[in-house]
């Protein structure tokens, strides 16, 4: 097969098939080392104190969150909106890059859309904490019933509720279609009967016949194609949550891009974030190298830049518009009482992600890994720069107020951490953390040349 | 039928006997088969199973589904006359509480009184009410109220307590000793009789009124210039040129919902009349009233006199009289002169001083502006707040020499609200019989020995003449509710009439009303008319006034000095529209209603003027005391006078209850006196820090429109070159509404409401009057402070220009009935949606609490539930309720019609849509079309200044539709193209710009 002279190898180490095999499943195998068996602990902790945030909310009712007549969303609907965001990178990965027949994919495709799923679940809990009657929450959905009520299709909320069901379901059976070859690996290197057992269910009798693999590819391709456009669609409905509404800072038909690229840049800074982790602590830097981590910092570069070409649109916007609600709104968030938001958010977002442009800060795993942080920080200030100070300064200034979170607020929000990290620490040790089958299969092409090492 | 032999008939009728009866009861055979059905059923197929097993699934999901344990109401088993299920009756009454006057109807549903409306009979009031009229109603449910008698702290009977009493007030009268019997004002001429007959049996009894707000000086300086002690009656219909100094005659003056529909006459510009009356108002703290004025001008209130005189004098040297020589006026008054010069006859000059002297003075200037037959009455007397301060103090004093043998002390509260309470309490202990009559839990009770509480007004008989010649009644509208009994049928009891205070009532009215009447033949028909109609208005004139005596007016004139230094700072101690004097603290409803200057509820504070803030390095909320007073928190008003500093009384109660219990601070101890008269301020008071601070609860935050058109305004002047002055936006607006889709046309009714923001004064009267109709929940400071009131309308103010003396500017705001409605689209699960004609509609029970549709309203009128703050949810720990509404008691209050909200959905404004309903429902049994006017929301019904018109938009000739047509009518936020239903009519200001 034909390999380029000039692209850095994607796999390094000269591998072959069989090391690959041997080095992807060693983190499933044996026992956890002390590292995971403290992180589960302080993800569990985590965990426990969004439960306990939880009762309170549902027990006391959302008066033990700090929101007010004026401001009825605050980190509820900001912490819904980062998650969703956070969501995007594995999709965007496995399907859209896809498309783009990017190889270097295939090494983070696995672990990326294992925490889109995540992700998605931990989004996914605040539409229904934030409900004032969260036991009749199945009103959201259009059931049939006696009474003959229906719900309201023109709301954006309703939108939502089908975007990320659709999203969630397509990325679920996606990942999982993806994994089968894999399963059927991990069952034929099980030595324990009840393993075996469990990952031949799993498998669906995989055999990695030419059929099966034919049926796989076809199915994968099919379900790539429907995984794409869901891509672009889920934030642009959830953007929707704002841009059809009347309320100046919201009311804004930039947001759909806006929202996409930004999801794609936060979700990108957190695939960053946990992937420079895991490649050290599971002994993957052979597999997930610097060309990976390079890869993702210029697709930060582009995201990072459309939001702040996005940031500064809208404030000309606001001024062309004449509206001035409009340009009240914008001052605002840049010299009202929340400016401190607003100029994180700034910072984060716009001016730490041209730091990758050097290539030297590009190839510091120390700085990619901060800079991911911020970008994680900078993308959650900006949903509650649009959603608080949105709200808090609207038309009548008569009804203008101020937000402080509360302790529940807080503790809903490292709960979704709690969440994330405890289901991402035992995704780690129950599947594959990288597509096996998918870097064999660019393994000839994008490796070091396995003859190489056997000349020496 | 078919063709059947037969031998017999018997034969024949057995048979048809056999074939269509059931099989009876306990029959063997009978038994038998439904055995074997039963049997055939448990042995059933797969079939039966899956339809067994989903009718299982069906059922438990309809029973787990329902949220509510069902409660069952037993229906009445002998229907009471008068009563249908589910229709409200209306009952003629009268609110009097020895401050403020009403003349109401009382909403009885099922037996309960539920809400308090203006009674359009009376031509005092004329159909308006005032908020603490309108809140009376959940009084009568207060958790608090005195359920027994008591004697020495103990339950007793009404027996005993009566042979106790009468055989200690036997023993006074044996040894002459003195009982005084102490009233607020009584202006109820049956009570008057019955007090008589007291004071027959009991010939050493004495009956002292006392007034916690004093009149006292007004009273004194009509005595020396009229030779009577009386108050006139005021015209402000009639005058031209109105000047008030410190007179807060709209908020809590006098009789301020009387005044309020005078006033408004001459300021509404709606029937086109294009003129108007100039308002100037002189205060140092800034009031209701002074916030509506043309013109307010900032003024110590230890320099007022001084002006008053200086007016006086100027006005004398016009007309060519003598003028005194007197110490230079603070402010301006030779153009205030010329303008009411050119009024003269039609002008009205009114002081809120207690200052006999000060009074006397006003009584000169009006005199030489010949207010006195037009603008001011002395043949009609104003009959509330007749008490003599002087009085007062005197017993005291004898209680505490020992020279006071009993007390009866009828509806007043000393022990809290007399200035030297302690003295009061002291001198209280030397009395041997000491007898309180309250309705309420007070701190007086504490300190007598016997309790014998008396009706809530809603449970009695009563009458009054609150001025000469306008008599008016009150009736029961429910049964007590506790083992209470009339305060006057215990004095007639104690003197032993054993007649109920009915009986009694009715024949004071046989003997001296029915000579009155006119149009009636028997004394039955009139007492039905009048108990019917409430008010009984003979048109009598008072005689016995002399012709205006200026010796001491003029004497007053040439004594006046400079009575504080220039950098004295002045305290003014001043009672608010919500608790007044402290009587009404201990209902939710007042403490939660915002006060129309500074939006604070839930206790009070010291108002200081930005600069002295400044002077004396004060933040808000901090904690300082005013010549050693309990400590209270710092609030920065603009508009406030330099040098003056105020505070609000009838706050700091003790013994009132759940919520006024702790609730700011009893500042009645800083009351003065002042020859005689108790002088409710103070100069060169000293203001010192304590130290920490105290959250003040206020439900509007930011003060400055930002420079948007939310409340339009304009001058007469412009007003009468051009109708539009002030909104001529609107043009421009509706030159840009253009829009994609159809308009929503609404075939038949189609609701809207129009406020003229001219005739609204900010009193507040419409926000309890909303609470009260439509079940809004309290929720208390700490939710206040959190942003997290609940009430349906709210009264915006900002505050325009100079911070030091800016103008105030005050809008209503409810739910605006957008036909465009951004929150209907927003709602995932139509919670709330548009009907068909025109009503932007909440369903309760489909809400899930997402609150999008609150985010998405321009107008911020929606409210979410926070917390269960109303008892209607399942789960315990929901429950927020600091203000004890979730009571038994006190939930009777609610109303019927109206959903009571649970935890986690979003309520607003209906445009109080089961009115529309039941008077829809009306007209169609009636077979006719509603008429304009007939549906009334509670807002509009209690509005005393006639600012808020409903009606049918579809009509082009209903007022609503007039109002709509008006080039001052504007619709807030029209540009963002929500076509609200909710008009604005601009404000005019009578001014020279």
């Amino acid at each position: 097969m034909y390999v380029s002279p000039i692209r850095e190898p994607l796999i390094k180490g000269g591998k072959d098939y069989s090391q690959v095999t041997k080095d992807i499943m060693a983190p499933m195998a044996g026992k956890p080392s002390i590292y995971w068996y403290v992180g589960i602990a302080i993800s569990g902790g985590a965990l426990l104190f969004g439960a306990w945030a939880t009762f309170v909310t549902v027990y006391y009712g959302i008066g033990s969150w700090g929101l007010n007549k004026t401001i009825g969303w605050a980190w509820d609907i900001t912490n819904f909106v980062w998650w969703v965001g956070i969501g995007h990178a594995g999709t965007f990965i496995s399907a859209i890059l896809l498309l783009f027949r990017q190889k270097w994919r295939t090494s983070i495709n696995r672990s990326a859309e294992a925490m889109t799923l995540i992700a998605i679940a931990c989004a996914g809990f605040f539409p229904l904490i934030h409900m004032g009657r969260i036991v009749l929450g199945f009103f959201i959905f259009p059931y049939p019933n006696t009474r003959e009520l229906w719900v309201n299709f023109n709301s954006p909320l309703l939108w939502d509720v089908f975007a990320l069901t659709t999203y969630f379901l397509v990325s679920l059976i996606f990942w999982y279609v993806g994994l089968i070859p894999d399963i059927g690996t991990v069952r034929d290197k099980a030595k324990n009967k009840i393993r075996k057992a469990i990952y031949g269910f799993l498998s669906f009798g995989w055999t990695g016949s030419a059929k099966h693999w034919s049926r796989h590819e076809t199915v994968s391709l099919i379900l790539a194609g429907l995984a794409a456009p869901l891509v672009l669609s889920v934030h642009t409905i959830v953007s929707f949550d704002f841009a059809t509404s009347v309320i100046p800072g919201w009311h804004t038909t930039i947001f759909p891009p806006y929202f996409v690229s930004g999801a794609v840049f936060s979700g990108f800074a957190m695939v960053l974030t946990l992937l420079i982790v895991t490649r050290k602590a599971l002994n993957l830097e052979q597999y997930i190298t610097k060309v990976h981590i390079e890869s993702m910092t210029k697709i930060i570069i582009l995201t990072g830049s459309i939001v702040g070409i996005a940031y500064i649109t809208e404030f000309f916007m606001a001024w062309y518009s004449g509206v001035e609600y409009e340009q009240y709104a914008f001052m605002n968030r840049a010299f009202g009482p929340y400016a401190w938001a607003y100029w994180i958010m700034m910072t984060c977002n716009v001016i730490t992600p041209q730091l990758f442009w050097f290539k030297k800060i590009r190839t510091n795993l120390v700085a990619v890994f901060i800079i991911s942080i911020f970008v994680n920080i900078g993308m959650w200030f900006e949903r509650f720069v649009i959603i608080v100070t949105s709200l808090h300064r609207d038309y009548l200034p008569s009804s203008w107020t101020m937000y402080t979170p509360t302790m529940a607020e807080v503790g809903l929000y490292v709960g979704t951490f709690g969440l994330f990290f405890t289901l991402f620490m035992v995704f780690i040790r129950v599947f594959p953390v990288i597509a096996i089958a998918e870097v064999k299969s660019v393994l000839k092409s994008s490796s070091d040349e396995k003859k190489h090492t056997h000349h020496e | 039928m078919e063709n059947k032999y037969f031998k017999s008939l018997e034969e024949l009728s057995i048979d048809i006997t056999r074939e269509t009866s059931e099989k009876p009861a306990g029959d063997k055979q009978f038994i038998l088969e439904m055995q074997q059905e039963v049997k055939k059923m448990t042995s059933g197929t797969r079939r039966d199973f899956l339809k067994a097993f989903g009718f299982t699934i069906a059922s438990a999901a309809i029973a787990t589904s329902c949220e509510q344990p069902v409660r069952k109401a037993i229906p009445f088993l002998i229907q009471p006359e008068g009563i249908i299920p589910g229709k409200a009756n209306y009952y003629a009454s009268s609110f009097f509480d020895g401050i403020d006057y009403g003349s109401v109807l009382v909403k009885v549903r099922d037996g309960r009184p539920i809400k308090i409306e203006g009674n359009t009979l009376s031509s005092i009031t004329k159909g308006g009410t005032n908020a603490r009229a309108q809140a009376s109603v959940l009084s009568l449910y207060d958790n608090e109220r005195h359920k027994f008698p008591v004697f020495d702290g103990q339950e007793t009977t009404w027996e005993q307590a009566d042979e106790k009493i009468i055989s200690q007030l036997n023993s006074i009268k044996v040894k002459q000793g003195k009982v005084v019997l102490l009233s607020p004002t009584v202006i109820s001429p049956s009570t008057k009789a019955a007090i008589d007959e007291f004071v027959a049996a009991y010939p050493g009894t004495e009956h002292i009124q006392y007034d916690v707000l004093s009149a006292s000086g007004m009273l004194k300086a009509n005595e020396k210039t009229y030779g009577k002690a009386f108050i006139p009656s005021y015209r402000f219909e009639k005058a031209e040129m109105i000047v008030s100094f410190d007179a807060d005659f709209l908020g809590t003056w006098l009789s301020p919902v009387e005044y309020t529909k005078q006033y408004i006459k001459n300021r509404k510009l709606t029937s086109g009349q294009g003129r108007m009356s100039r308002h100037i108002h002189f205060e140092g703290a800034m009031s209701l009233t002074g916030s509506n004025a043309d013109h307010r001008v900032q003024l110590k209130p230890s320099q007022q006199k001084l002006v008053v005189a200086n007016l006086l004098n100027v006005l004398r040297g016009k007309m060519g009289m003598d003028a005194a020589f007197l110490p230079a006026s603070p402010v301006e008054v030779e153009k205030l002169a010329d303008e009411l010069m050119q009024c003269k006859g039609k002008s009205l000059v009114v002081s809120g001083s207690n200052d006999a002297e000060e009074q006397m003075l006003v009584n000169a200037v009006n005199h030489l502006l010949e207010s006195y037959g037009t603008t001011i009455l002395t043949d009609v007397h104003t009959k509330i707040r007749q008490a003599d301060d002087a009085r007062m103090d005197a017993l005291v004093q004898e209680m505490n020499d020992g020279k006071v043998d009993g007390i009866i002390i009828f509806d007043v509260n000393p022990a809290y609200d007399y200035p030297e309470r302690e003295k009061f309490i002291e001198g209280l202990k030397k009395v041997g019989l000491s007898v309180a009559m309250p309705v309420l839990d007070d701190e007086t009770s504490y300190h007598v020995k016997f309790i014998c509480p008396d009706h809530h007004y809603l449970e009695a008989w009563n009458d009054f003449e609150p001025m000469t010649g306008y008599y008016s009644l009150a009736q029961p509208a429910i049964r007590p509710i506790f083992k209470t009994r009339a305060a006057q049928e215990s004095l007639l009891r104690w003197s032993g009439n054993s007649a109920d205070f009915r009986t009694y009532m009715a024949g004071v009215w046989e003997q001296k009303m029915f000579t009155k009447a006119t149009a009636e033949i028997s004394f039955t028909d009139f007492w039905n008319k009048k108990v019917h109609d409430g008010v009984f208005e003979t048109g009598e004139k008072e005689s016995g006034i002399n012709s205006f005596n200026g010796d001491n007016a003029f004497a007053a004139l040439n004594s006046i000095k400079v009575e504080s230094s220039e950098d004295s700072t002045d305290l003014v101690l001043y009672t608010n529209v919500s608790v007044g004097s402290g009587k009404h603290a201990n209902n939710p409803w007042l403490q939660e209603l915002p006060d129309p200057v500074s939006k604070a509820c839930w206790g009070n504070y010291v108002a200081i003027s930005p600069r002295l803030a400044i002077e004396l390095n004060l933040k808000n909320e901090e904690l300082i005391s005013v010549n050693g007073s309990p400590a209270l928190p710092v609030l920065i008003q603009p508009g406030q006078e330099y040098k003056t500093i105020a505070v609000a009384l009838g706050y700091g109660r003790e013994k009132a209850g759940v919520p006024a219990n702790g609730v700011g601070q009893n500042l009645f101890g800083l009351i003065g006196k002042d020859a005689e008269n108790k002088k409710y301020w103070l100069s060169d008071v000293n203001i010192s820090t304590t130290g920490g601070k105290h959250p003040i609860a206020i439900t509007q935050s930011h003060h400055s429109m930002e420079g948007r058109a939310i409340i339009r305004e304009t001058t007469l002047e412009a007003y009468l070159e051009n109708p539009q002055s002030g909104n001529e936006v609107r043009l421009e607006i509706k030159e840009h509404l253009k829009s994609m889709y159809p308009k929503a046309e609404f075939d038949g009714l189609h609701w809207g409401m129009a406020i003229d923001l001219n005739a609204c004064t900010g009193c507040n009267a419409c926000v309890v009057a909303c609470s009260a109709e439509n079940n809004v929940p309290v929720v208390g400071k700490e939710q206040v402070i959190m942003a997290r009131e609940m009430h349906w309308i709210r009264i915006d103010r900002y505050y325009k220009g100079d911070p030091d003396n800016p103008e105030i500017l005050r809008q209503p705001v409810m739910c605006q009935h957008c036909d465009n409605a951004p929150c209907e689209n927003v709602c995932p699960v139509a919670a709330t949606t548009h009907s068909n004609e025109g009503l932007n509609q909440m369903a309760y029970n489909r809400c899930i609490g997402t609150r999008y549709c609150n985010n998405n309203c321009p107008y911020k009128v929606r409210r979410f539930n926070f917390f269960d703050y109303t008892g209607a949810d399942t789960m315990k720990g929901n429950r927020y309720d600091p203000a004890e509404m979730t009571t038994d008691l006190r939930r009777m209050v609610l109303n019927p019609d109206v959903t009571v909200r649970a935890k986690g959905v979003i309520e607003k404004c209906s445009f109080c849509v089961q009115r529309i309903q039941e008077k829809k429902l009306k007209a169609k049994t009636e077979n006719r079309m509603l008429r304009d006017g007939e549906v009334v929301p509670a807002c509009a019904q209690a509005c005393p200044a006639e600012a808020i018109v409903f009606g049918n938009l579809n009509d082009k000739e209903s007022m609503v539709s007039k109002y709509f047509a008006d080039q001052r009518n504007y619709h807030l936020l029209e540009e963002l193209h929500v076509l609200p239903s909710v008009g604005y009519l601009t404000k005019v200001k009578n001014k020279t710009v």
